[in-house]
């Protein structure tokens, strides 16, 4: 969609994505690219379609049409052990926690560590979990609790830790600094900026447009589960990407997408 | 009393807390198991002395009830443990009753009308199929149960209140009500009675192999903290923990051993062996049964399968948050159908220990079964709510159940009031339970 962004091959390349449930068009022909060490910011009302079409992505819903490329090869990814298995990794915006589990139980689910016997190696997975977690949230402490009485902020980490933590190469972060205080907010930008160097593509779904401007590259608009446009940052203003989610208006500098007003 | 052992970077003891609240922290002893013993406790004291003061001979705390109580509880418990695991994935098993009626029935026809035919009576082969029929058949229908669950998405309450009606209608239709007697000799020894027993010498061996156990358990646990740097339990703890647990060992081996075999069976079995009464006559042990020694097996694996395996993870992550396992990757369908298998096996080893116990498959076998063991699983500490629960709260709680029930039987209330009784006690010990959780919350 967008030209020269990098020299490399897109890292995820979904096209023409459509899923409907019971009639309703959730996402809707949708096409959508993600470069290596790029932050792409995917807005859109309440109901757009952001949602819907990363989970398509992380493998929880399976899509009606459209094809997923990783690394310019066709991905087979029918659920979330598959997109796992390519290094697709998600933050959901509902944490997806297990509440009654411990935070290192939470950060291996469904890839446990095992002793050479096949039992649970719960003494190396804490010990994992508190180096990634030293490195996340240095304050956290609470390592043999449920994750159930830990804060709003604690279980946001756990979530973001649990999603580094097996080297993804893209990562989909549904709105991850919802439940965060400002502190913990920059925490997260900070991490963000880390990734990106380390050449770790992310998608990143947010409400916040302040947000999405500072971190991201390019940004994708949505509307009716229609991709509006895809912008680069530094080629629109605000007021112009508020357009676009509001009014679904493309504007010049931007690339029209089947959801944009024809004029 | 020696407290060097402890890390430096241990949460600071804060003074304020009570010697109770710091000596549960250091011990790491469950609250609500303390609890459970209490009320444990205070139900066979309690028999006990009623009997005592009002039919002038307390008959709960002799070795006689205590071995047969352990016996009765045997069936129940093995049931609990795979109950704990259905509950806490937010489900409900109401057909192990039937199902064990009809695994019975199947179990009796198969050893008594259709094994001897081919391979003579009492051949040494007949229980050791009849047994692996039983398992394999319980696994089956319980597979069945839940695979309409997960893959059908009927509800667990309504596929297995249709078991419920089904296997029990079936249990009749299998011998068309007859009851089927006697089960083969070595298959009747899994029942118990004073045959089916490791005597004194092997009761001893058992108690000590379990004692040895735990002190390896405290060792290897003491080990892995030390290695990842974890905070340690003070030393008087362990010891405290492995004395204890000890004693209650080596107390239960002397309980179970101090029963002896009745004077007309030691008879039976010298004249069977050609021997003498001595002078003064012959004590001998009934010592562990052996459906208290599978029961016992079972509990082990089964908390073995929860805290150290993969599988036992994912019960609780499902019970936890089941979209959170879909998403995390778990195959939370295969899951449930594999669950309510294993839950079926269960029932099937319950099915071999009732019918050996009985001496005979009957087509009412197991009726009620699964609300004593729904009930065992709640008073052990198992949430409806889903992803609470643990295998030793369930079987302690078949121990509860069962040690009302029997003691009512022992002090002589009617059956009417020992219904009542027990229902009472039910749902009063998930309202405690509910309040203990808000508190702890």
């Amino acid at each position: 969609m967008v030209e020269n962004n990098s020299s490399s091959a897109p890292l995820v390349e979904m096209s023409d994505i459509s899923i409907a449930f019971g009639g309703i068009k959730a996402v809707d022909h949708a096409c959508v690219d993600l470069f290596p060490g790029e932050v792409v910011g995917l807005l859109g009302h309440n109901g757009a379609g952001k949602s819907t079409l990363i989970k398509i992505l992380s493998g929880a819903y399976l899509r009606d049409t459209g094809e997923i490329k990783v690394n310019g090869q066709v991905a087979q990814i029918t659920n979330p052990r598959d997109a796992k298995a390519y290094g697709i990794e998600t933050i959901y915006q509902t944490l997806a926690l297990a509440d009654n589990l411990d935070a290192a139980a939470n950060l291996f689910l469904g890839r446990e560590l095992r002793t050479r016997w096949g039992t649970l190696d719960d003494s190396a997975m804490e010990s994992e979990a508190r180096k990634v977690m030293g490195r996340l949230n240095p304050r956290f402490e609470k390592f043999k609790d449920p994750v159930k009485a830990l804060s709003g902020g604690q279980r946001q980490s756990v979530a973001i830790a649990r999603a580094i933590l097996f080297n993804a190469r893209i990562l989909i972060m549904d709105e991850p600094t919802a439940a965060l205080g400002p502190e913990e907010t920059a925490q997260v930008a900070e991490l963000i900026l880390q990734l990106k160097k380390d050449g770790i593509g992310i998608f990143l779904i947010s409400h916040d447009i302040e947000d999405v401007f500072e971190l991201a590259d390019r940004v994708i608009v949505m509307k009716n589960g229609q991709i509006v446009g895809a912008a680069k940052t530094s080629d629109v203003t605000k007021d112009e990407v508020l357009g676009m989610i509001i009014a679904g208006k493309c504007p010049e500098a931007a690339t029209p997408g089947p959801g944009a007003i024809k004029i | 009393m020696s407290d060097e052992l402890q890390k430096p970077d241990e949460e600071p003891v804060d003074h304020q807390d009570s010697a109770l609240v710091r000596f549960l922290r250091a011990t790491e002893v469950d609250t609500r198991m303390l609890g459970m013993i209490g009320a444990l406790l205070l139900i066979w004291v309690g028999f006990h002395y009623y009997g005592l003061i009002f039919n002038d001979f307390g008959a709960f705390l002799t070795p006689r009830n205590l071995w047969n109580l352990s016996v009765q509880t045997s069936s129940i418990a093995v049931m609990a443990t795979g109950m704990v695991l259905v509950i806490v994935t937010r489900h409900i098993d109401l057909s192990a009753g039937s199902l064990l009626g009809v695994t019975a029935m199947i179990m009796g026809v198969i050893q008594v009308w259709i094994l001897p035919k081919y391979l003579g009576l009492d051949h040494p082969m007949i229980w050791v199929i009849t047994v692996i029929v039983g398992i394999l058949f319980g696994a089956m229908i319980g597979a069945f149960h839940g695979f309409l669950i997960a893959y059908l998405g009927i509800p667990a309450f309504i596929v297995t209140l249709g078991g419920l009606l089904i296997w029990r209608g079936s249990a009749w239709w299998v011998a068309r009500g007859e009851t089927i007697a006697p089960v083969d000799s070595t298959f009747a020894l899994i029942g118990g009675g004073p045959y089916g027993t490791i005597g004194s010498t092997g009761s001893w061996i058992f108690g000590i192999l379990a004692c040895i156990g735990i002190i390896a358990l405290l060792i290897s646990g003491r080990r892995q903290r030390i290695r990842f740097r974890f905070p340690l339990r003070p030393m008087w703890a362990e010891w405290l923990i492995g004395v204890v647990g000890s004693a209650l060992v080596i107390g239960t081996v002397m309980v179970m051993n101090a029963y002896p075999w009745p004077k007309g069976i030691i008879k039976r079995h010298l004249a069977a062996n050609n021997m003498e009464m001595p002078e003064g006559g012959l004590f001998i042990s009934h010592g562990f049964a052996i459906p208290v020694l599978v029961a016992i097996s079972v509990g082990i694996f089964m908390t073995f399968l929860t805290t150290r395996t993969r599988f036992g993870r994912y019960v609780f992550a499902i019970g936890g948050n089941p979209e959170a396992a879909e998403l995390a990757g778990i195959n939370t369908k295969r899951m449930t159908m594999m669950i309510f298998a294993l839950m079926g096996a269960l029932v099937g080893i319950s099915a071999v220990i009732a019918s050996a116990r009985l001496n005979s498959a009957t087509n009412a076998l197991g009726q009620l079964d699964e609300l004593y063991v729904i009930a065992a699983a709640v008073i052990g500490g198992t949430s409806f709510a889903g992803g609470i629960g643990t295998i030793y709260g369930a079987m302690l709680g078949a121990l509860v159940m069962q040690s009302l029930q029997s003691g009512m039987v022992l002090v002589g209330f009617d059956s009417a009031v020992q219904q009542i009784v027990v229902g009472c006690v039910l749902v009063l010990a998930v309202w405690l339970d509910t309040l203990y959780r808000k508190k702890s919350a």
